[in-house]
């Protein structure tokens, strides 16, 4: 038994960090937010160049062919720089799939352009308000072709594939859904850039209007591939979020240990001393339970879903409060848009939402644990 | 990143099951795995007789004090095995709780500080549950301020004569040996001044008088010391330097208490799945519980794989740290949570606390009336995130009026 990343794993994380902090200081995520353009492509070149975006890509489809364990501590020294570029959608989601269900011609079609960043990929699955019920898709696939709304997609209005879950057949329940791949250059797409609580991060609403779409694993199986790949992504996403929640312990304690108020760094009192053991709290809590998540996806595990909704509602949890009290620590300075507490507070809150709220994924860990417990 | 057994971890996995399999007190099973808060139920039999017999049992098979040279009566085991037989061990663990002190904060002070003579003699009786050590250190002045105790001892040719009181000392009334703190230059600034001792319980002038807890029951006691007087042999560590031995106590405390305790969930999480709520819907399927159980349940795990990423360190050769604060912190708050969640559970029915009638033999109400101690006892929630924030996030310390002063010219009122 052994808790930790190894000492390759760990070396391999503190390259990330150093090449974020060189390329991703908080100056970029921050010039996206300001507009200057949905995502930053000379970041995402590089991640590509670097190998990250690929790591966990076998290299027969182009990628450097490691494990899911060195993509957990990329994905979190992402989320410590709140990297302003669609990995959770391109490779945590829309390559997984493809991984998971594609036929070999799909991956070799798109898992080499993933890597290579060359192609951005997305998953569109919701369909507005309430989150992702079967009742509530209506999107529908009939002779190879797309019609329906999805909204909001995460990286849509800069994605060129889509990864959409729709019906083949009319209804309501789960069986009449499958995946399609949908190469979104091509007619019948209209995309609706949105505005949201985290502009760092673009989002839209893709409107498909007879566009050609082509099955991704078996007809009937989209909801549990689906379900699964929001699992292994939930995890990666889990490390985005531990690696935010540390970045935002540690400007909350800069900040104490350098302001002063009544002739003492306002450290010293305890309401602040306190208010950051418990962020401390939390954020270790998340980092232990993301690396009972980080081996099971490693080992493909029977706990994988256990430990995903565990990951989950932890990191969501860890993320948002250390965010959160980041901004009160820095007082009114925390709350102007110049400083960067607000970068933090908006990613948690964005994060904590993308693959489906807190109500979801705490739900999904009591069945599984009840499941687990009747077996 | 492993969390499956290696080869060798597998061999003393399949050893220690098969050795506690035909050894285990299967008897008390039962009894044990209801066990909750609170002292152990064992319908009859006598817990104390139960726990040294299995605590005896084990030693002569070479299983007590596991990470224990085998030369003071353990067997040497790494921090791995130790979890491993933790985890094998099960619901027979419950009758350890008696030999906590000793064996996790006592004996590893007495390993670290004492001559080679006390330790041969003392430490494999400690070790077989034959002689129960307690921690005197608390004093009715000051149990966060614990370096502000009075206790003194003076040094009378070579003994040393202690006159004081320490109180809220766990298991005093059956211990046969102590380890007591106290002040022998009060002229030095609060730290610098204090000597470390051990002794019999039964010495002259030693007096124990148990107090009753706000759960009705009596685990700690007040101890008078009147002209208490011990050789010179029976002091850990050097004259004035009895800060310095503590901190070996205190550390061993949080690891042996904070890592591996249970945040509560798996009770809570069991008694909801078949619980029906007033409007005959199951508790487990109620959003609102489902939240709060979640919560939980991410507690306990988040707090099983800290404990877990502790020993990975420790087995790398690193010292446990202050960051092992966490988990008696988290534990102790969720443990009173939930106690009180499972009782509202209930209903006006959540008020009764007789075994045999309320839920799950009582075992929240139990909960209910012990978590308060687990938030104060070996470090109050607020000195752990006062270690957090100072000691793990490096914040500066907290005002002090009585820093740099003698002992003897702080403030007391
Ligand atoms: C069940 C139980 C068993 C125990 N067993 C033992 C034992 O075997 N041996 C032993 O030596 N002791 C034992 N103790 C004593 C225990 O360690 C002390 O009670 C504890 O350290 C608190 O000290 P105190 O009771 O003097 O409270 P105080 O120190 O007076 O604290 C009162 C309140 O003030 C707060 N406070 C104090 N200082 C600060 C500060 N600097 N910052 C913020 N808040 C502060 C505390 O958090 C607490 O809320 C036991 C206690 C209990 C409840």
């Amino acid at each position: 038994m052994d808790f930790e990343f190894s000492a390759e794993q760990l070396q391999l994380r503190n390259e990330a960090r150093r090449y974020l902090a060189d390329k991703c200081p908080t100056t970029v995520p921050r010039a996206v937010l300001e507009g200057a353009g949905s995502y930053d492509k000379g970041l995402w070149q590089g991640l590509a160049e670097m190998g990250f975006l690929g790591a966990a890509i076998p290299e027969e489809y182009g990628g450097l062919g490691l494990g899911y364990l060195e993509l957990c501590v990329i994905a979190e020294e992402l989320g410590r720089a709140i990297a302003p570029v669609p990995v959770s959608s391109s490779i945590f989601l829309v390559a997984e799939i493809l991984k998971a269900a594609g036929t070999e011609a799909q991956k070799q079609a798109w898992l080499p352009r993933l890597a290579s960043g060359e192609v951005i990929g997305t998953l569109a699955a919701i369909e507005g308000m309430g989150g992702g019920r079967p009742s509530t898709l209506k999107a529908q696939v009939s002779g190879g072709v797309l019609t329906g709304d999805k909204s909001p997609v995460l990286d849509g209005d800069i994605a060129s594939l889509a990864v959409v879950l729709a019906r083949h057949a009319p209804g309501r329940d789960e069986a009449g859904l499958s995946l399609y791949l949908v190469d979104l250059s091509g007619p019948g797409i209209e995309r609706t850039v949105l505005d949201t609580i985290d502009p760092s991060r673009s989002q839209a609403s893709l409107s498909f209007k007879g566009a050609k779409a082509e099955r991704i694993g078996a007809e009937g199986e989209g909801w549990r591939l689906y379900e699964e790949a929001l699992d292994r992504a939930a995890i990666l996403t889990g490390f985005e979020q531990i690696g935010g929640a540390d970045r935002a312990l540690e400007m909350a304690r800069d900040y104490a240990l350098q302001r002063f108020a009544f002739g003492r760094a306002i450290g010293s009192f305890q309401a602040i001393k306190h208010m950051l053991a418990d962020m401390y709290v939390s954020a270790t809590l998340a980092r232990s339970n993301g690396y009972f998540g980080a081996y099971a996806l490693s080992t493909g595990s029977a706990d994988l879903g256990e430990a995903a909704a565990t990951v989950r509602v932890s990191a969501t949890k860890a993320f948002q409060h250390c965010a959160k009290n980041n901004i009160q620590v820095h007082g009114g300075m925390g709350f102007t848009w110049a400083m960067d507490c607000h970068l933090f507070y908006r990613r948690s809150n964005l994060l904590a939402l993308t693959l489906g709220g807190q109500n979801e994924w705490e739900d999904k860990l009591i069945d599984r644990l009840r499941a687990k417990n009747a077996a | 990143m492993n969390f499956d057994d290696t080869p060798q971890e597998a061999a003393f996995r399949a050893e220690a099951r098969a050795w506690i399999s035909a050894n285990g007190p299967r008897h008390l099973l039962p009894h044990l795995e209801k066990a909750g808060f609170g002292g152990l139920e064992l319908d009859g039999l006598d817990p104390m007789q139960e726990a040294k017999a299995w605590q005896k049992k084990k030693y002569e098979a070479g299983w007590a004090c596991l990470h224990w040279p085998k030369a003071y009566g353990g067997r040497g085991a790494t921090p791995i095995e130790r979890v491993i037989w933790g985890q094998e061990e099960g619901a027979y663990g419950a009758l350890s709780g008696t030999f906590i002190i000793g064996h996790g904060m006592c004996g590893p002070t007495v390993m670290d500080w004492a001559d080679e003579d006390t330790k041969t003699k003392r430490l494999p009786p400690l070790a077989s549950g034959e002689e129960i050590w307690c921690q005197l250190f608390s004093e009715p002045a000051g149990g966060s301020d614990l370096a502000g105790l009075r206790t003194k001892a003076e040094k009378d040719g070579d003994d040393w004569v202690i006159n004081g009181q320490k109180i809220w000392t766990s298991g005093a009334h059956y211990s046969q040996y102590g380890i007591v703190i106290t002040r022998t230059d009060p002229d030095a600034p609060k730290h610098k001044g204090l000597t470390m001792f051990y002794l019999r319980m039964d010495t002259p002038g030693v007096r124990i008088v148990p107090i009753k807890q706000a759960n009705g029951q009596s685990g700690f006691n007040e101890v008078y010391f009147d002209n208490v007087r011990i050789p010179d042999s029976q002091r850990l560590g050097a004259v004035n330097d009895g800060w310095k031995v503590s901190l070996t106590t205190l550390m061993n405390e949080r690891l042996s208490i904070g890592s591996g305790m249970s945040a509560g969930f798996p009770d809570i999480f069991e008694f909801c799945k078949d619980l029906e709520l007033s409007d005959g819907s199951l508790a487990i399927n109620d959003r609102g519980v489902r939240s709060k159980l979640a919560d939980w349940a991410c507690r306990q795990s988040g707090l099983k794989y800290t404990g877990m990423r502790a020993i990975s360190a420790l087995s790398r050769g690193e010292t446990p740290g202050p960051e092992n604060s966490i988990g008696k912190l988290v534990a102790g708050s969720s443990l009173q949570e939930i106690a009180m969640f499972a009782l509202d559970l209930q209903g006006q029915a959540g008020v009764i606390a007789d075994p045999k009638l309320a839920a799950m033999g009582a075992k929240f109400q139990a909960q209910l009336m012990r978590s308060p101690a687990t938030r104060v006892e070996g470090g109050t929630d607020e000195i752990l995130r006062n270690i957090i924030g100072e000691r793990v996030l490096g914040l500066p310390e907290d005002m002090r009026a009585d820093k740099g002063l003698p002992f003897n010219k702080i403030p007391t009122a």
